[in-house]
């Protein structure tokens, strides 16, 4: 019964989002002002529909009711029931349906923070997320039904895969879905400024709030998925080039340019259609993840379903996306006036560098991810390539960006003079320098690269605050000056400083982290990394739907225990798969890390051993960028209605 | 700048960007690009010695052996005509069994041992890597392999 209510909702839904796509585009091409307004309540109507549905399935779930098909295979009455929860979206089907659930949600929070738009504006926008609504729904309802009834009923269901069995699960993919999804808002409102012509500084300022929220959320959603990775899979590693961590990379790195390009054409004007293309291209990339991951052509743990049927509707609606908006595009992007000029130094040109390393960054991705695809599609072979191509492609182009940023914090729009805005990096530059070398000789046979690495990190975090402070230096009231700067400001250095760290944690752990497979048996030691790691004891004990064994580990220093460590050798019963869990000591400048191996016939056990310096600032960099994205959008004056928004915002295009 | 220099400075940087980015890209490529092969080609001698490539088939029952005191061990990857000796030192994943579907990346020795870097399996019991499904459905027509 549960299982119809859900599905009769679903259908509804797809009903809302066919009114809520046709009639307001329709509406604001004819200048009907009642189809228009249906926008808005077909987007809160589709909204409720999908929240029932989820609830739906969330109720089986919690019921155990293994008649669907889909409860079946990702649950089990020993499952602790907040993990039956978040199997609603451990699978295929369910994570589809959140995808729509969270595409309804943005839409009725566009519906509902718009006041200060035009209506046709708005029409548009709504119409362009309920068209992408309609091809996920149809694509939901058509391959990929979490509704479906299974006969006979098992008596008891599959389990859900051990490794979803996690916190980090929890979060991971509604903030991935958020920030994937989100950037259909930026494409929305890109397609909707396309259609009616209007594409100007009031444009990208409505715009902007909305694809910072998306960029925030996806930030947090690769970064609580880096962090599952890393204590979940029990390798200690932070990021594996997985071409589907690529693919939810792909699209933060062009929305990331996205951010920096919309600000240009919000305070400056120019970067008209580069904006909108970026939009696009960015919204096609989530797309494309979606399709990467959910179409069984890349296997790993994140694709559950190999059925050529999604496959190629998925790519059928990415075509039509990607085709449509590009035809629309060249169509009407001739039409767009230029923006301002400015001169070679100054902050447009910072940030246009800034956007074609970012992009070129994300084509190299692009291509490593898809390249050994394409060749095993046409029967050339196939090959794999791994984290050393990513990691040589990558590093060259960031380098060079990390450099662009400080200066890009710094320098004035439109022109800056050489000679001045030397002057004012001088104390950074200094900075710069001496960390470099100071990291040579200290830390002594680090690699070049770390040094610059981690100079540039200084560079950044150097440059970020000044950003902030350069603004109350000089002034008479301090506190007054520093009260009165705008949030954007400090959400960019907080972001920035935020990036800064990252990048000081990412050269350290990967050039000094130290990782040891060693043989140990119960009571005995090994000296690593100036630690001593002693396996006390190994016992069995029993979870709530798993059998472990669970082993000791001590780390000790000059005779004291600094650390005692807790890894375990899980079995489920369901699946009957073993699986470590890492045994982790966290900490702000190391963490130690154990995994167990497997036991060998003389009892001894085989163990993965790792110090991982630093490790702990990549996550805490990226949190950073998240809160300054989140400070961002707070900024007042993105709900100011300006004078020159509300002039013409009537006349239809 | 004016709106044409403007013009002109965007599209060469992108132009540029994107020639730095193939460079890149191929050389890279060519230096980390991994070919795999399956067993029955190992021993037809279509591998190479002492570069790197990927191998893939089932690990034969029976054929997992400790070397010594230490991590190292010893096991055959099949694809049910020929198989291929593999050393490995280190942990193996979690679900590394007999009988079941792995790749390993290393390189074959000059005595057609193949040293493996790392081992490969993954995370689901049905799971079978597609290139060890392909091979082995190549070699053993009629079979059903999932």
């Amino acid at each position: 019964m549960i299982g119809e209510l859900g599905l009769f909702a679903l259908v509804l839904a797809l009903v809302l989002a066919l009114m809520q796509a046709a009639l307001p585009l329709a509406g604001a091409h004819r200048g009907q002002r009642q189809w228009m307004a249906v926008a808005r309540p077909a987007a809160v109507g589709q909204l409720l529909m999908l929240a029932l549905s989820l609830a739906a399935l969330a109720t089986a779930f919690l019921q155990n009711d293994f008649s669907l098909a889909y409860v079946a295979e990702n649950s089990n009455t020993a499952l602790p029931w907040y993990y039956r929860l978040t199997a609603v979206w451990g699978a295929h089907e369910g994570s589809l349906l959140l995808w729509a659930v969270v595409l309804g949600s943005w839409s009725v929070a566009v519906a509902a923070w718009s006041r200060q738009l035009p209506e046709i504006f708005v029409a548009r926008v709504l119409g362009v997320m309920g068209l992408v609504s309609v091809g996920f729904l149809a694509f939901t309802l058509l391959t990929s039904n979490p509704f479906e009834r299974l006969t006979p009923v098992p008596a008891e269901g599959r389990d859900l895969n051990p490794l979803l069995q996690d916190p980090g699960m929890i979060a991971h993919p509604p903030m991935l879905y958020m920030g994937y999804v989100g950037f259909s808002v930026a494409f929305a409102f890109a397609i909707a400024a396309l259609l009616g012509g209007r594409l100007d500084a009031a444009w990208a300022r409505w715009s902007r709030p909305w694809t910072t929220a998306a960029w925030v959320f996806l930030t947090l959603g690769i970064s609580i998925g880096s962090w599952w990775a890393y204590y979940e899979l029990g390798w200690g590693g932070w990021w594996f080039w997985d071409p589907v961590e690529n693919a939810s990379f792909m699209p933060w790195l062009t929305g990331t340019a996205l951010i920096h390009s919309l600000s240009v054409t919000e305070k400056r004007g120019a970067f008209r259609g580069w904006t909108v293309l970026l939009a696009i291209v960015t919204f096609s990339l989530s797309l494309l993840g979606t399709f990467l991951v959910r179409s069984g052509v890349l296997t790993s743990v994140h694709s559950f379903a190999t059925d050529p049927a999604r496959g190629a509707f998925i790519l059928g609606l990415l075509i039509l996306v990607v085709g449509g908006s590009l035809v629309l595009y060249a169509w009407r992007a001739p039409r767009l006036a230029a923006g301002g000029s400015f001169g070679l130094v100054s902050r447009e040109m910072a940030l246009l560098l800034n956007n074609a390393l970012l992009c070129v960054a994300a084509a190299t991705v692009l291509i490593g991810t898809l390249y050994p695809l394409a060749l095993d599609a046409f029967g050339l072979g196939k090959v794999s390539v791994g984290p050393p191509y990513f990691e040589a492609v990558f590093v060259p182009l960031m380098l060079p960006l990390l450099a662009m940023m400080g200066i890009g914090s710094l320098v004035r729009w439109k022109r800056h003079a050489a000679g001045p805005l030397a002057r004012t990096l001088l104390p950074a530059a200094t900075a710069t320098l001496c960390a470099g070398l100071a990291s040579l000789w200290w830390l002594g046979e680090v690699p070049p690269l770390a040094a610059l690495g981690l100079a540039l990190s200084v560079w950044i975090a150097w440059t970020s605050v000044q950003a902030v402070a350069d603004r109350v230096r000089g002034r008479r009231r301090r506190w007054q000056a520093l009260r009165t700067t705008p949030r954007s400001v400090w959400g960019m250095a907080l972001a920035h400083f935020g990036l800064a760290v990252f990048a000081a944690g990412v050269t350290v752990v990967s050039t000094l982290d130290l990782e040891r497979d060693v043989r140990l048996a119960p009571g005995e030691s090994i000296e690593a990394a100036g630690y001593t790691w002693t396996l006390q004891s190994v016992r069995s004990t029993e979870g709530p739907n798993y059998s472990a064994e669970r082993g000791e580990i001590t780390v000790n220093r000059d005779g004291r225990t600094v650390a005692t460590l807790y890894p375990e050798e899980r079995v489920y019963r369901m699946q009957s798969n073993p699986m470590t869990e890492a045994g982790i000591n966290a900490g702000l400048f190391r963490d130690f890390y154990v995994a167990l191996g497997e036991r060998r016939a003389d009892g001894s056990w085989t163990v993965r051993i790792q110090l991982k310096p630093l490790v702990r600032w990549i996550w805490l960099g990226t949190l950073f960028m998240a809160l300054g994205g989140g400070l961002a959008i707070t900024d007042p004056r993105y709900r100011r209605l300006t004078e020159r928004a509300r002039l013409g915002a009537e006349a239809p295009a | 700048m004016t709106v044409r220099q403007r013009r002109a400075t965007f599209v060469l940087l992108i132009v540029g960007g994107v020639m730095v980015a193939t460079a890149l890209a191929l050389s890279a490529f060519r230096e980390n690009m991994l070919f795999f092969f399956d067993p029955s080609q190992v021993v037809a001698g279509e591998a190479p010695t002492n570069y790197p490539f990927r191998l893939g088939g089932l690990v034969r029952d029976g054929s997992l052996e400790e070397v010594d005191e230490g991590l190292m061990v010893r096991f055959s990857v099949t694809d049910g005509t020929s198989e291929v000796p593999v050393t490995y030192e280190g942990v193996l994943p979690d679900l590394f069994r007999e009988g079941q579907g792995v790749v390993v990346r290393g390189t074959l020795r000059e005595d057609d041992v193949f040293v493996a870097e790392e081992v490969l399996a993954k995370h689901d019991e049905n799971y079978m890597p597609p290139e060890v499904a392909d091979s082995l459905r190549t070699t053993k027509p009629g079979e059903d392999r999932r």
